[in-house]
């Protein structure tokens, strides 16, 4: 268990000089998973905004090996990597790696879900991290199977009206043995919940929420913030499932109003209006049935024992 | 020289199974589609028995077929798909990744027409889609080549001057499921004709990033050099062809005959065996492209010099184009080489659409009469579509 910052196991894989945002959200978190994990590493890349801030042609970011191939088969090109080293290991022609798969929203719910279903089923050992920033970023803000209801976009100039879909369970569907949420805001969790993924033979999963100051129209600063008013307005709990079982690793007892946490977001300007008040009853009440759910599934009704993550 | 060279009764697409295990290819990945899908059927049957020590990856489509032989490529690892058709144009996206990015992929295409109308049969209107995807293309004409052509596409492609993936086209059915007497070079001779050369690959130690993003000059001078990779590859090809130790004449990338015909033939895969044996009967040229891409321009050129009238079969359609694809490229040929050669530009067999020799022997009467009426001039036409033919 990490619990101080001189415990992390790893240097940086990511040097500085890249050109993400000012508060990027999927690169704080994509930093603090790559400080935990075990290396050998190799790193794959699906097409997006992560991909093309840190490989501008003849500068790379990455200190580890890197491979990006397209939009929707990070999943499968991992797979190969995989698959590959495996062989290549027994024929004393190689040696296997830990692999981490990034791929955002649309590389993870939308595009990308074919694949990724491919490799979970198939049960490669990797750990595929959704980097959630709620929309398409790299291609200017459009509207994603994660863009929540109400929530502003170039493609949903009146806030989108339909639900967020729900990754995580399809992917547990998929019967892996690991997966979990986790926010940059509380990083001890993160970073621990990536050296677990790793201790299961197969494919892992990290849903890591990731505020985007330039495609939620908030100040670089507010990142981590947003990160976690995320959780402690219930929008985005954390918790992970080990082997089928639920776990809320961060138990929100009172919770926060949302509208603290929209407010915050000018992508949500609209549907704070009053006469949009439905669809904000909309989105709240997902947040609450999400977390009914989640406590049901856990069965869980008063802080676990990982509130020392609060640092 | 050779330890041992045997004789087996083997399908086109089992030919090319039996390649890819001669070869210790490390991973294996395919998605089912007719005609190709006995080759990855039996490809599973020697993984499974313990006959090739591979991976198989039993994906989920074909697009992600050739992404797990990219990332696997990349890790140094020898690959192998193969694809036919609707198989082929989902991967579309990712065959020019596979030679952007420099992999030495080898992809066995049952070549097949493409939907809709929906059709399972031969014909080569899958591969030309994907003829500019910068991947060098050989064609085999029967079982035998096709095992031939498979172990060279790996030792062409892994070669450090090309580092480009190869497609090894065998017609849908015609050669696919054909079977004849494959001679086969056995796992040592294979092995030795194929060794394992280092090139870079993503290793921790060693860390690379492939994939990258590139601004507009750094993509155009990218680009360039990969195409003079595969316009060079050429003379590896024939390098590898001449030198492949089955045959003691080797193979030549153009297969030619009866080259001072008045008429000479021009064409792609199976169908050509049919032209040679008329051919030969007849006494017309037959020119045979076992190489298409790169275009081996100064290899056919000798043999269509001397021709009063060429006729280039298509086994696809180019819609909206002013000829299909084969008879463009011999057209530009002849501009280029200032030859002023009539051509006859003939599409024949879609769909499977049988390729008779009474057909086939019409339409070289036709041509000889023609030449000997002194009647030069370039037209198109259908064969077996009697409405249009001269
Ligand atoms: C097949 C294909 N369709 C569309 C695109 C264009 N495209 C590139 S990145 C992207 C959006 C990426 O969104 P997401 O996965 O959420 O990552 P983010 O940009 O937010 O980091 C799109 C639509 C593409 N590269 N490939």
């Amino acid at each position: 268990m990490i619990t101080r910052l001189d415990q992390l196991p790893a240097k940086e894989a990511i040097s500085p000089g890249h050109n993400a945002c000012a508060g990027c959200g999927a690169l704080i978190a994509v930093r603090q998973i790559l400080l935990a994990a075990p290396r050998p590493l190799i790193v794959v890349n699906a097409t997006g905004c992560l991909e093309v801030v840190t490989t501008p042609y003849p500068y790379t970011a990455w200190n580890v090996p890197w491979l990006h191939v397209a939009f929707e088969n990070a999943a499968a090109a991992a797979s190969g990597v995989e698959a590959a080293l495996k062989v290549l290991e027994r024929k004393g022609l190689g040696r296997r790696h830990n692999i981490i798969v990034f791929a955002g929203d649309g590389g993870t719910f939308d595009i990308g879900l074919q694949s990724l279903s491919g490799a979970l089923e198939r049960g490669h050992r990797l750990l595929f991290v959704c980097y959630d920033n709620e929309a398409y970023m790299n291609t200017g803000i459009q509207r994603s199977a994660a863009t929540p209801p109400g929530a502003w976009s170039s493609t949903t100039p009146a806030g989108k009206q339909e639900s967020k879909k729900d990754i995580m369970s399809i992917v547990i569907a998929h019967g892996v043995k690991y997966a979990a949420t986790a926010t940059p805001f509380l990083w001890k969790d993160l970073v621990n919940k990536v050296a677990k993924a790793f201790t299961f033979d197969g494919p892992a999963f990290l849903h890591v929420y990731a505020p985007c100051p330039r495609g939620w129209y908030t100040e670089p600063d507010k990142t981590i913030q947003l990160s976690r008013l995320a959780v402690e307005t219930r929008y985005f709990p954390l918790y992970e499932v080990e082997n089928g079982r639920y776990k809320i690793n961060y138990f929100v007892t009172r919770p926060k109003p949302l509208e603290e946490f929209l407010s915050l977001q000018n992508r949500y300007r609209v549907l704070l209006r009053p006469e949009n008040a439905e669809l904000l009853q909309k989105l709240k009440q997902e947040v609450e049935e999400r977390w009914k759910r989640l406590e049901a599934l856990s069965q869980q009704r008063e802080a676990p024992s990982s509130t020392h993550l609060v640092s | 020289m050779l330890r041992q060279a045997l004789l087996y009764l083997m399908s086109g697409n089992e030919a090319i199974a039996h390649a890819v295990m001669d070869a210790d290819v490390d991973v294996v990945a395919a998605y089912p589609i007719t005609p190709q899908t006995t080759i990855v059927e039996k490809l599973s049957e020697y993984v499974a028995s313990g006959m090739l020590d591979a991976e198989f990856v039993p994906v989920e489509s074909e697009h992600s077929a050739l992404s797990v032989c990219l990332g696997a490529s990349l890790t140094g690892a020898r690959v192998f798909t193969a694809t036919s058709s609707q198989g082929l144009a989902l991967m579309h996206e990712i065959l020019y990744i596979a030679s952007g990015l420099r992999t030495p992929i080898v992809m066995a295409i049952a070549n097949r027409a493409l939907s809709a109308p929906i059709n399972i049969h031969g014909d080569h209107s899958d591969i030309m889609g994907s003829r500019d995807a910068g991947w060098i293309q050989l064609f085999a004409e029967n079982p035998q080549q096709a095992y031939d052509f498979t172990l060279i596409a790996y030792r062409v492609a892994e070669d450090n001057r090309v580092m480009l993936p190869v497609a090894v086209n065998v017609d849908g059915f015609t050669v696919s499921h054909c079977y004849e007497g494959v001679r086969v070079l056995g796992k040592e001779d294979a092995r030795a004709f194929l060794p394992r050369t280092p090139r870079p690959r993503l290793e921790y130690e060693t860390p690379i990033t492939v994939g990258a993003m590139f601004s507009s000059m750094h993509y155009h001078v990218a680009k360039t050099e990969q195409a003079k990779a595969l316009e060079s590859s050429l003379n590896v090809v024939k390098e590898v062809f001449r030198s492949y130790p089955m045959r003691e004449e080797g193979y030549d990338v153009v297969h030619a005959v009866n080259t001072d015909s008045p008429v000479m033939v021009v064409g792609l895969g199976g169908v050509m065996g049919t032209f040679r044996h008329l051919g030969r009967r007849m006494n017309v040229g037959v020119a045979s492209l076992r190489l298409y891409r790169p275009f081996p321009a100064a290899d056919l050129l000798p043999s269509l010099r001397e021709a009063e009238l060429i006729i280039v079969l298509d086994r696809a359609y180019s819609p909206g184009a002013p000829a299909p694809p084969l008879a463009a490229d011999i057209k530009t040929l002849l501009h280029t080489a200032g030859l002023q050669t009539p051509v006859w530009s003939v599409v024949c067999g879609l769909g499977g659409h049988e390729i008779r020799l009474s057909m086939a022997e019409k339409l070289l009467q036709k041509a000889l009469k023609a030449v000997r009426e002194g009647a030069g001039a370039n037209i198109s036409f259908y064969l077996g579509e009697e409405v249009n033919t001269p």
